[in-house]
């Protein structure tokens, strides 16, 4: 992409291909920060955002509260186990909603037909388009899903070894991934089916929730399509596992929760090929 | 030049035949249009189940070994959850923003031009919409539910109709909140505010989330009467579901009546005040 010239306005013509790059990346800054400003210009309505948008993901883990001030435990496990659980969903879907969240805007770029003129700009698509709006109202939501985890990590009285701080920081991460990926593949149904919205919901919504909870809770084949047929146990269930030093009750080894990277890369892969084989479908709507 | 009065001055007694009549074609409108969103609806009614699933499998680990929480059996929940999220759709809980944006465009001046009030022509084809998503959005999930749950059967004849009526009295109550909600425009042209309020409040206070009796009985009681919000999705479920006696599903349907009247009169008194402020821009 960087061979095709270089965006009217924002890059300087430049002819080796190291500048030509660097010409790219000034693009896509140029873009961030034309969001960042047109968004905090009409500051009572970033405020209220940034309030709102953390609300949501306060509700998820209220509700897990109010679940378990009328239990004991969920699914064998206590409320100090599922904040672990809960922690590593939310802190990695809040980190992905942010990032890759709006592609979920997809299906409408392509009925108006703004897709298009993201396709012929001399920039790649998918940076283009997460760039275009990038929610930056969604930061609050990240950082409550940062300090809810820190909190459940504190209290959950986990034995810390090297192996598990190592995989206390790399499992939220490979949950944004991961959350990031399923945002991306869910996205590009509405390359063949523009009105595919909900459906995508049920998938990227619908893992934000069964992530929140001990796998243990499900039953029968759901599990078994959520957990490892589409690979959700791996954000958060498995992780937590490894760092409580708990035995999957479900009989699965205990070294399923240092997967959760792998997973993710392997995630990220084929949604890295969804997207090419989705753009390379796409027709216009024409109109 | 004097000010005029957009809204023409509504029809008298002597009208009511012809005022049921352009009631009924505008809310056959209102099914008609949504009708022709199949895709849309078979998309939102695989979203319902998968949510069906993953709210019913977590309440019923909530019941542990006792089998009950909160008033509620293993069947009670189970329908309480799939039924639920059928209602979900036909109160059209979120997502309804086509007031807000007829007034942020002027579009509305031409709404204001019509001879039927903007309360009732908007409560006409909300009506309309639910009739349409209450056979393609309410069935589908009481059919699929029983094939993987348990369910509750309604032990009383009456329960059926009484659980109609409440949730048609939720579809007004909860267009009454999301008329007043979209009208914030009036004032605020952009509603995105009121609009994250609305949607985080009212699925946490209306039972979407966990049903209200998994808080404290006072918390409870004070949300269901001093607040309209479990009346759009709680009060019907509950009927259903015949958590409690008769007498107290007869008392809260007259609370969801209560507040149906109440918030269409404040719809129509905001529509009032916002007429005489609004400029329309353009020409």
């Amino acid at each position: 992409m960087a061979e095709r010239g270089s965006a009217p306005g924002v890059a300087e013509r430049g002819s080796a291909p190291g500048v030509a790059d660097l010409a790219g990346l000034r693009a896509y800054r140029a873009l961030l920060g034309a969001q960042a400003r047109s968004q905090a210009a009409y500051r009572t309505s970033f405020v209220v955002d940034l309030v709102g948008n953390v609300g949501a993901t306060v509700f998820d883990v209220v509700t897990v509260l109010v679940i378990f001030g009328v239990t004991r435990e969920l699914g064998g496990f206590t409320l100090r186990e599922t904040l672990v659980v809960v922690g590593l969903s939310s802190c990695g879907f809040a980190t992905a909603d942010l990032l890759v969240g709006n592609i979920e805007r997809l299906p409408r770029y392509v009925r108006t037909g703004l897709f298009d003129a993201v396709l012929v700009r001399p920039l790649g698509a998918l940076p283009q388009l997460l760039l275009m709006d990038l929610p930056l109202r969604k930061l609050s939501r990240a950082v409550f899903g940062l300090a809810v985890l820190l909190f459940a990590l504190v209290s959950a009285d986990i034995d810390w070894t090297p192996g598990r701080v190592a995989l206390a920081v790399a499992a939220p991460p490979a949950a944004a991934v991961f959350f990031g990926s399923v945002f991306v593949m869910t996205a590009t149904v509405s390359f063949y089916w523009v009105d595919s919205g909900e459906l995508a919901n049920a998938v990227t919504y619908g893992g934000r929730d069964f992530t929140s909870y001990p796998i243990t809770v499900y039953g029968g084949w759901f599990r078994a399509l959520f957990a490892y047929g589409m690979g959700f146990a791996f954000v958060s269930y498995h992780p937590a596992l490894a760092l409580l030093g708990r035995a999957d009750p479900l009989g699965l080894p205990s070294w399923a929760g240092w997967a959760a990277p792998g997973v993710a890369v392997v995630a990220a892969a084929l949604a890295a090929l969804a997207w090419r084989v989705g753009v390379r479908h796409y027709r216009s709507t024409g109109s | 030049m004097g000010s005029v009065t957009a809204t023409v001055a509504p029809p008298t007694g002597a009208h009511v035949t012809p005022w049921f009549r352009t009631f009924g074609a505008i809310a056959a409108a209102g099914f008609r249009r949504h009708a022709t969103y199949r895709q849309a609806a078979v998309a939102g009614l695989c979203t319902n189940t998968v949510f069906g699933f993953l709210r019913c499998y977590v309440f019923l680990a909530a019941t542990g070994a006792a089998g009950t929480v909160a008033g509620y059996d293993r069947a009670q929940l189970a329908t309480f959850v799939w039924a639920g999220q059928g209602l979900l759709a036909v109160i059209a809980i979120w997502g309804w923003t086509d007031l807000a944006d007829r007034i942020r465009t002027g579009e509305v001046a031409a709404d204001l031009l019509r001879p039927v009030h903007p309360v009732t022509s908007y409560l006409a084809t909300d009506l309309g919409r639910a009739g349409f998503a209450s056979l393609a959005r309410l069935v589908p999930p009481l059919v699929v539910g029983p094939f993987f749950f348990a369910v509750y059967l309604p032990r009383h004849w009456a329960t059926v109709p009484l659980f109609l009526l409440s949730a048609l009295l939720a579809v007004v109550v909860c267009f009454g909140c999301r008329y007043l909600v979209n009208a914030t425009a009036y004032w605020l042209q952009d509603v995105r505010g009121p609009m994250i309020l609305w949607t985080l409040g009212s699925g946490v206070l209306a039972g979407l989330y966990f049903p209200l009796g998994f808080l404290p009985g006072p918390l409870e009681a004070v949300l269901r009467y001093a607040t309209p919000f479990p009346s759009i999705l709680q009060v019907p479920l509950d009927v259903l579901v015949e958590r409690e006696p008769m007498s107290t599903g007869l008392t809260l349907i007259g609370v969801q009546a209560g507040w149906a009247v109440l918030l269409l009169a404040l719809c129509r008194l905001v529509q009032r005040r916002a007429e005489r402020r609004l400029v329309v821009q353009g020409g």
